[in-house]
């Protein structure tokens, strides 16, 4: 079948960006990522975005597809039930050229929330116990990927650039939730704030956008009960 | 622009990070140099399991993984290395435990653990629950951990830093240059001492689980710079890539008791009844190492038995059937392989068979090292001085001919840690060196011709080209014409690698120009994997040639270690296998 796809353009550091139009032969079944990667190498060169994976579990494409937060190796041209196709960078990030943000600031919000295990114990010889039951808890938020589709999709962190976002309550809720590990003073002090939880006002725009299928604005309810009790 | 640290480490993958980390914990400066963001690395692909002989679900030994490993290597690995990576794993796995990784759990709250291909109680009896596992997502498990414990201790990153060339005087390694893909500019980073950790080179085959990222660069980056790669022509081909895309279904579908079913077998889909891999290896059936797999599954569709019935085993598939698993087992222990069947290829595994084909999955071969991660610059074990590696890219050896499934995620731990080690201690009296005016001479040069050269070839049809000849004519199973078929095309495609001219101009996020070098380091692999292939006269493990379908121990028990001599000659040198515990004998399973 044939499609037009229209993707973003633009050029690193002066800024003027415009929208190049492709009209592509293409088979429903094929990625988003097999589209580009083929404009690329036929048409034009220049096009600039990140993959490595082309299964959906590195993140290097999240993009805008069609309005959506996706990632472009995870959706299939029959996903989009449209023979036009609009492609446009993670909204509310940095452009750098074409596709590509500036991922930076998204990892340093992260690492706000001390995303890493702080024991509760010392470790034993062995592993530390851990019931099947616990370990149920916190598994939604393990499987994040760190794509950013969350973060910016959030209207919250659209209209203010220090909010931590739904990806790095998400990475919080994987620690808060380990009955192993005891850092949650540490972090419900950086999370109990106006730029923390409590931005988030259950949109949901997050977890429509996860390519992981995380529950992200339950994952945050959980988050807002748990430090209300604990205050 | 010029930096200076104690010790670089190139990538972060696995095996990167978790030297790196090792690294910090003694105090040392380090930098992590890395093409990917650290989480985009392909360690994150791993689905199946870490394997430890931990005991938790029931007896077992790493003695008894030092035996499956051996026999798995077809007798290939070196005993010694493989003896440190069965003992190690198990206190490699509890360290992961105390990061924090969320292991999959028993009803006892221990590690949870499943069976995996080759992988045996006492010595080849039954299969043996040693995979330690987290869901199907393993390896994404072990990436970020090690990548969170890595922010904890504040590791410096420099993302997206493609590394093109290693500084080497008189075989001492001084550092790396690397070029920024944001600007475009080549930065020099002086070092005492570089530890390798770039991963494999799937993408030198048309049918593969790698991601597009694995392009083979530290082995191509070592080889052009004279130093020898060992094993080359062990690839490791996964019997379950989904059909026509090459994505993994992890072993873990085997583990958990998936069967390989052919044309004449649909109708014990959903039964649980035995396939045709029980007549292949009567004990363990579906669960034979890789090799045995992907060859029973060529066999089967050249005998007309694929799903199609064509004979043809580039086109051809058959199904993996989970069907009679149920959906509990399915949706919560493969939750991530039954969401790639459904996604890519609309199918419902729990009601319907996948249609899976051999994939190139693994590099068996790389730069060799000793078993503190040194790199060896000959045959007869020399060191280069300050330069190590470890994970997919080095060749210990502990996977020989073909590597088990979860010793991978083993390897890159415990030789991560290792070669960190054995850097601290390097460390102690080393120095930086004054190094040569303009080192990233030649890199620039390279770059300069890419961008500024007046040729017509295309990157993309030449690594089209590439893919379908190695993936044809040097895959599953290799004949002395294929191979040399292989060889002259990939020899051909170098010669008009040359004539490749990069139209994007810009400095900034050339991503162009980065698949162009890619492409470059590709050919060179390409070409050690066909050299080498068509040079060992025997079958063992991965490496399967029909005009030589014997193991000949009398002449082969021995690495391959290929060194470049010019642009189209290669030379070749033997290292004896260490052999300790176990001597070779025929493999059955
Ligand atoms: C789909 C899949 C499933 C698997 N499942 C299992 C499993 O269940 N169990 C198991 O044991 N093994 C498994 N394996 C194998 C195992 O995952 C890999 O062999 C292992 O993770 C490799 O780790 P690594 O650290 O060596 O390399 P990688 O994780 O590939 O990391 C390579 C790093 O090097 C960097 N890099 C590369 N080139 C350059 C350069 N030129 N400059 C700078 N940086 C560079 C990259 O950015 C990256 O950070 C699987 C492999 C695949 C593909
Ligand atoms: S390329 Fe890895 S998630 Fe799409």
């Amino acid at each position: 079948m044939q499609v037009t796809v229209e993707i973003y353009r633009q050029e690193a550091h002066s800024g003027a960006s415009h929208f190049d139009t492709f009209v592509r032969e293409v088979d429903p079944t094929d990625q988003i990522l097999d589209v580009i990667m083929e404009i690329k190498d036929d048409v034009d060169g220049s096009l600039a975005f990140r993959k490595s994976c082309a299964h959906g579990v590195c993140g290097s494409d999240a993009m805008q597809i069609n309005g959506m937060n996706r990632l472009a190796c995870q959706t299939l041209i029959q996903d989009l039930k449209s023979d036009r196709i609009r492609i446009e960078p993670l909204k509310g990030m940095k452009v750098l050229r074409d596709l590509i943000v500036d991922m930076d600031p998204f990892f340093e919000s992260l690492a706000k929330v001390k995303p890493y295990f702080i024991p509760k114990t010392t470790a034993p010889a062995a592993e530390r116990k851990q019931t099947i039951e616990e370990r149920a808890r916190f598994d939604d938020t393990t499987k994040c990927i760190m794509c950013a589709a969350c973060t910016t999709s959030c209207p919250s962190f659209w209209s203010n650039d220090n909010y931590l976002g739904p990806a790095t309550l998400v990475k919080a809720h994987r620690f808060i939730f380990d009955s192993r590990d005891g850092g949650d003073r540490e972090r419900l002090e950086v999370l109990d704030d106006r730029d923390g939880l409590w931005r988030c006002h259950s949109i949901y725009n997050c977890t429509d956008a996860c390519p992981r299928d995380i529950e992200i604005t339950k994952a945050i309810g959980d988050l807002k009960r748990y430090t209300v009790a604990q205050r | 622009m010029i930096h200076k640290f104690d010790a670089i480490v190139v990538g972060a993958g696995g095996a990167g990070l978790r030297c790196a980390l090792e690294l910090t914990e003694q105090n040392y400066n380090v930098a992590v140099v890395s093409k990917l963001y650290p989480v985009r690395s392909h360690t994150g692909a791993a689905q199946g399991g870490i394997g430890a002989a931990l005991g938790s679900e029931e007896e077992d030994h790493p003695e008894w993984h030092m035996f499956d490993t051996v026999k798995g290597s077809d007798y290939l690995g070196d005993q010694d290395a493989i003896e440190i990576l069965a003992n190690e794993a198990v206190e490699a796995v509890m360290e992961l435990e105390h990061f924090g990784l969320p292991f999959n759990r028993t009803k006892e709250g221990k590690i949870a653990q499943r069976p995996f291909g080759g992988h045996t109680r006492a010595f080849g009896e039954a299969p043996v629950k040693r995979a330690c596992y987290a869901a199907d997502r393993t390896g994404h498990m072990i990436l970020h951990t090690l990548f969170e414990q890595c922010v904890k201790n504040k590791v410096r990153f420099f993302n997206e830093f493609y590394v093109l060339d290693l500084i080497l005087k008189d075989d001492v390694c001084f550092g790396v240059i690397a070029y920024e893909l944001a600007t475009g500019e080549l930065h020099v980073f002086q070092s005492k001492v570089v530890f390798l950790g770039t991963g494999g080179y799937g993408r030198v085959f048309s049918i593969t689980s790698n991601a597009h990222a694995l392009t083979g660069d530290g082995m191509a980056i070592a080889f052009r710079r004279g130093l020898p790669l060992e094993d080359m022509e062990f690839v490791q081909f996964h019997p379950t890539g989904l059909r026509k895309l090459g994505i993994l279904v992890s072993e873990a579908a085997r583990g958990e008791g998936g069967i390989l079913r052919n044309r004449e077998d649909l109708d014990n889909i959903g039964t649980g009844k035995d396939g045709f891999m029980a007549a292949v290896a009567p004990t363990v059936k579906d669960l034979a190492p890789r090799d045995m797999v992907s060859r029973a599954i060529y066999n089967e569709i050249k005998a007309g038995r694929g799903i199609m019935g064509t004979g043809d085993t580039g086109s051809d598939y058959i199904y993996l059937d989970l069907v009679h698993l149920g959906a509990k087992v399915i949706n919560e222990k493969l939750p991530d392989i039954s969401h790639f069947a459904r996604k890519y290829l609309a199918v419902e595994p729990i009601k319907e068979p996948i249609p899976v084909q051999p994939t190139a999955h693994y590099a068996m071969g790389g730069l060799p090292t000793d078993n503190d991660g040194r790199v060896l610059k000959d045959a007869a074990a020399n060191p280069v001085e300050g330069l190590y590696a470890a994970g997919e890219v080095a060749c210990v050896s502990v996977h020989g001919a073909n590597r088990l499934g979860t010793n991978s995620l083993v390897d890159i731990v415990v030789f991560g840690r290792r070669a960190a080690r054995d850097m601290s201690r390097y460390l102690k009296d080393a120095e930086f060196e004054e190094i040569d005016a303009d080192p990233e001479a030649f890199v620039a040069g390279e770059i300069d011709r890419l961008k500024n050269g007046s040729g017509n070839e295309k990157v993309a049809d030449l690594r089209k080209e590439m893919q379908s000849v190695m993936m044809s004519k040097s895959g599953v199973y290799r004949t002395e014409e294929n191979l040399e078929e292989a060889r002259k095309t990939v020899l051909e495609l170098r010669r008009r690698y040359q004539q490749v001219s990069v139209k994007d101009s810009s400095l900034y996020f050339n991503t162009e120009l980065v698949e162009a070098i890619e492409l470059g380091h590709l050919l060179d692999v390409a070409w050690t994997i066909a050299e080498s292939a068509l040079q060992r006269t025997e079958s063992r493990g991965a490496h399967s040639r029909v005009d030589y379908p014997d193991r000949d121990d009398k002449q082969w028990l021995k690495h391959t270690f290929i060194r470049k001599l010019g642009d189209d000659k290669v030379e070749f040198d033997y290292k004896p296998v260490v052999i300790t515990k176990f001597q070779p004998k025929p493999r059955v399973y």
